[in-house]
Parts: structure tokens; C-alpha cells; sequence
């Protein structure tokens, strides 16, 4: 009987091929996806999520382990939605326009979907427009935006008021990030959430989906 | 080698407040403090203060000049601050070095003019409307077409420093290669062209962060780097750096060293 306690631990350790294999080996025994998912894959990741924020572990381990976190899903996934388990939540992110960096951004992202939730990447450059589309197009629950430089962080403001007018707005939360955001800012320009690294966006998105 | 201090940036929270501030006193202590350990150039960056963004650059400007007699990089992503920044400029004290221009054809365009005009130095970024390419013979492409820009405009190869740029070694295990190659093959078309970089974004996410700042400077002043844009306070730092120097056959008899060695820089606690 596999234990999930060591699917977690090889994810920790970013040994893809172990997770892979125990994943494989867990659903021949007739564990439950759910379980496994749970158990073994998000929680593995949870752990790393702490860690990188107590600087236990660093940004390579983060994408080793976010890498065998996507192998073990790559097993899983079919089995989840056979057996109809759903995503937490739904959130689109994408670095502001303007901007092209992608690091902080792919951190989140990572997180967020270690944490179960589906992540539509928009990208980085994102233009007022694209958010918007992707709001209309996949109904997320959450948007995130990201922002490393004093000059484009004042696009964040463009996509609420774009969605203001599209009459979107009560339809997303809007959560933003990147080093020169502070908690003022996002107060002051309205979005609903601030976190400063990406084990508190999780933690963050999933007070907006309960 | 050209040692440019790296301290005066807004993008650190006590140099932002200085600003804000107008705190005259902090600021031209710290552009004197980096002078003192061996800078020739300092950085100067403003943008991420709030208040008026030219008003910021002009104030910084002049205060760092009236402190000391370095030339200054003049280090914003705005064109507006860069001219503000130009513009009050006291020319007396070595020409300005302006950070940055990128192969985004708006930028380029928008400053141009200004280069011309001042006959100041200028760093040019090898990322376009792309991003950053993850591949150094991209990079390298990037460097030719912007030196034939600055070049047709009649900017001299001597005035144009190249930027490779470092990504974190933390998310790309070739990431600081990609850095080198960059400049290496950028120096071997054009002795003449400068290389300059900001070194500290490679250990992004790491520990030890000091550690491999240091030993990336070494590799890349190996391959051909002109001027690093780092902390001159750091008295490892710059004991390594004058030492790498005189290695690399720029220190004739290796009088710098031992000089550096007499004045007490290259002695220092653990």
C-alpha cells in the first residue's frame, strides 16, 4: 500500500520520476485520485509553499518540486475529472503591460496550482484588453496581477477600471502583487487583495473561493 | 575596469524615503561613502519615489554632484528622467552615463535625440518588445542592431556600453553561461564596445547571495566585462575586484595592488 506521505516527501525533494511512480502505484491499488491529489501531491506542495516562505528552501527547490508536482499531475489528471473531482478555484494571472517580468508571476502560479487551484497564465506584457477577455472567457474567480517596476504597476488601475466599465468587476476578485506593491497600494487603487510573496497568495486566494 | 556604485537606487526602501524626503544629508553621505571605497561612477535612480518623477531626478542629481566629483549614471526606465536628469547635469565633473536604452524601437527613438545632443555615454539593453531572449546568439543580435543604431546616429563604439543582462541562476541552470557568452561574442565584433552589467540579479532567490555576486564578477570580468555597477561600500567586494583586476593584466607591475594592499583595502574580518 503506497503511502501518500512519501508521494509528498519525493515531491519535496523534486524527484519527479518517484512521484510519478508512486502516483501509478497508488492508483493501481484503487486509492482515490481525490486522495492522492490531496494527500500526497498538494500537500508535498503546501509544505515546500511554508518552507519557501521561512527561506527553508529556495527558489530552484520551488521549481523542482513545482515540476514534479506537474508530473504527478500529468498521471492524475485523468482520473480526476473521471472521477468528477474539480479544481478549488479558478484564477487568470499575467504580469501588468509593460512589464515583462515573469519570475515572482510563475512563483505564484506554481503555488497556486500545488494548491489545487486551475491557473490560466495570460503571460507577462498583458495589455487591459486581455484581461478583460480572459475574464469573459473563463469566468475565473480571481484575477492576479503581477508587477516588478514603479511604472507599470499604475496599469493594475487601467484593468479595474476597464472592468468597472465592462460591469465585470463584482463578477472577479482582484488580487496583485510584485515588488514595489504594498497593501496601501492595493487599498488605494481597489483591488481586493495584497500578498507579498507566493505562499501568502495561496493562502490569500483561498479566503476569496470559500 | 570601471566601478560603478550601486547604491543610490530607489528601489531600496531607505533611498526611496531619502528622496521623498529631500533628506540632503543621508544621500550625499552614502554617494560620498561609495566614492570612499573605490567607486568611479555612481548610479543614481529616483524612479521609484513617489512625487514628481523629474522633480525627484533633478534634486537627486544635483545633490549627489554637489557632494562629489564622480561622473554619474543616470540609471531610469522613464526617457522624461533621463532628459530631466541630463538637463541639470553639471558637465564639469566627466560625461554621464545614461541607463538605459533597450531595442524597443519607441525607446530608442524617444532618446536618441538626447544622446546626440550631450555627447554622453549610454547603456543599451540587448531585450526588445520580446523580453529578455533566453539564448545568447539572440542577444548578441540584439547588441549589433543596437550598436548600428547609436552608431548611424553618430555615437562613437567607445561611448556604447553593452548590458548583456543576468537572469537568476536559481531559475536557469545555463542562465549565467548565457550571460557570458553574451559578452564574449559581443566583444570579439567589437573590441571597442564596452560591456556593463548590474551583477546582483544572478543570485535571485539564493542564499549566500554575496558569495555568488563575487564569483560571478570574477567570471565575467574574465570574458571581457568593462564596468560592474556594484556595492563599493563592500570591502570583499572591491578587494576582489582589484585583485581580479591586476590577474587579468590591467594593474602594469601590480602597483594597484599592492597600493590597495598598504592603504588596508584588502585586509578585512570574515
Amino acid at each position: 500500500m503506497v503511502d501518500l506521505n512519501n508521494v509528498s516527501e519525493a515531491l519535496q525533494r523534486g524527484d519527479a520520476e518517484k512521484v510519478a511512480e508512486l502516483v501509478k502505484q497508488a492508483l493501481e491499488e484503487n486509492l482515490l485520485p481525490k486522495d492522492i491529489l490531496e494527500n500526497g501531491l498538494i500537500k508535498g506542495m503546501e509544505i515546500i509553499g511554508v518552507k519557501f516562505k521561512k527561506n527553508e528552501v529556495y527558489v530552484p527547490e520551488v521549481l523542482i518540486a513545482a515540476r514534479a508536482m506537474h508530473t504527478g499531475m500529468s498521471i492524475l489528471r485523468p482520473k480526476l475529472i473521471e472521477t468528477g473531482v474539480k479544481n478549488i478555484g479558478t484564477i487568470a494571472i499575467g504580469t501588468v503591460k509593460g512589464d515583462l517580468h515573469d519570475i515572482g508571476k510563475n512563483l505564484v502560479k506554481m503555488m497556486l496550482e500545488g494548491a489545487g487551484f486551475e491557473v490560466i497564465d495570460l503571460g507577462v506584457d498583458v495589455t487591459t484588453d486581455k484581461f478583460v477577455e480572459a475574464v469573459k472567457e473563463h469566468k475565473p474567480n480571481i484575477i492576479g496581477m503581477s508587477a516588478l517596476l514603479t511604472t507599470t504597476m499604475v496599469n493594475m488601475v487601467e484593468v479595474i477600471k476597464a472592468l468597472e466599465a465592462a460591469g465585470l468587476r463584482d463578477k472577479v476578485k482582484i488580487m496583485i502583487g510584485g515588488a514595489p506593491i504594498t497593501q496601501n497600494y492595493a487599498d488605494q487603487i481597489g483591488a481586493d487583495g495584497y500578498s507579498p510573496d507566493a505562499a501568502s497568495a495561496v493562502d490569500k486566494a483561498k479566503t476569496f473561493i470559500a | 575596469m570601471l566601478i560603478i556604485g550601486e547604491k543610490l537606487n530607489s528601489a531600496r526602501k531607505q533611498v526611496r524615503e531619502m528622496i521623498e524626503n529631500r533628506d540632503v544629508k543621508s544621500i550625499q553621505d552614502l554617494a560620498k561613502k561609495q566614492v570612499e571605497g573605490g567607486a568611479e561612477m555612481l548610479d543614481v535612480n529616483s524612479s521609484a519615489a513617489s512625487g514628481d518623477k523629474e522633480e525627484n531626478m533633478e534634486w537627486l542629481v544635483k545633490t549627489v554632484q554637489e557632494a562629489v566629483d564622480v561622473p554619474l549614471c543616470i540609471d531610469s526606465p522613464n526617457a522624461e528622467e533621463i532628459e530631466k536628469g541630463l538637463e541639470v547635469y553639471n558637465w564639469d565633473k566627466g560625461k554621464a552615463l545614461i541607463n538605459s536604452i533597450t531595442g524597443e524601437k519607441e525607446k530608442i527613438d524617444r532618446l536618441l535625440p538626447a544622446i546626440v545632443k550631450y555627447k554622453c555615454t549610454v547603456v543599451a539593453l540587448v531585450m526588445d518588445e520580446r523580453g529578455i531572449p533566453d539564448n545568447s546568439k539572440t542577444r548578441f543580435e540584439i547588441a549589433e542592431k543596437l550598436i548600428k543604431v547609436l552608431t548611424d546616429a553618430g555615437v562613437p563604439l567607445k561611448d556604447i556600453f553593452i548590458d548583456p543582462l543576468v537572469v537568476p541562476i536559481g531559475t536557469g541552470d545555463k542562465n549565467g553561461l548565457i550571460t557570458m557568452e553574451t559578452i564574449r561574442s559581443v566583444k570579439e565584433a567589437h573590441p571597442e564596445v564596452k560591456i556593463v552589467t548590474g551583477l546582483s540579479n544572478i543570485s535571485y532567490g539564493l542564499p549566500e547571495r554575496k558569495l555568488i555576486n563575487q564569483v560571478f564578477m570574477i567570471l565575467t570580468m574574465s570574458c571581457g566585462m568593462d564596468a560592474v555597477i556594484i556595492d563599493s561600500t563592500d570591502k570583499r567586494m572591491m578587494a576582489i575586484a582589484k585583485t581580479a583586476i591586476t590577474l587579468l593584466g590591467e594593474d602594469n607591475f601590480c602597483v594597484g595592488y599592492i597600493q590597495a594592499y598598504r592603504e588596508g583595502k584588502l585586509t578585512f574580518e570574515k
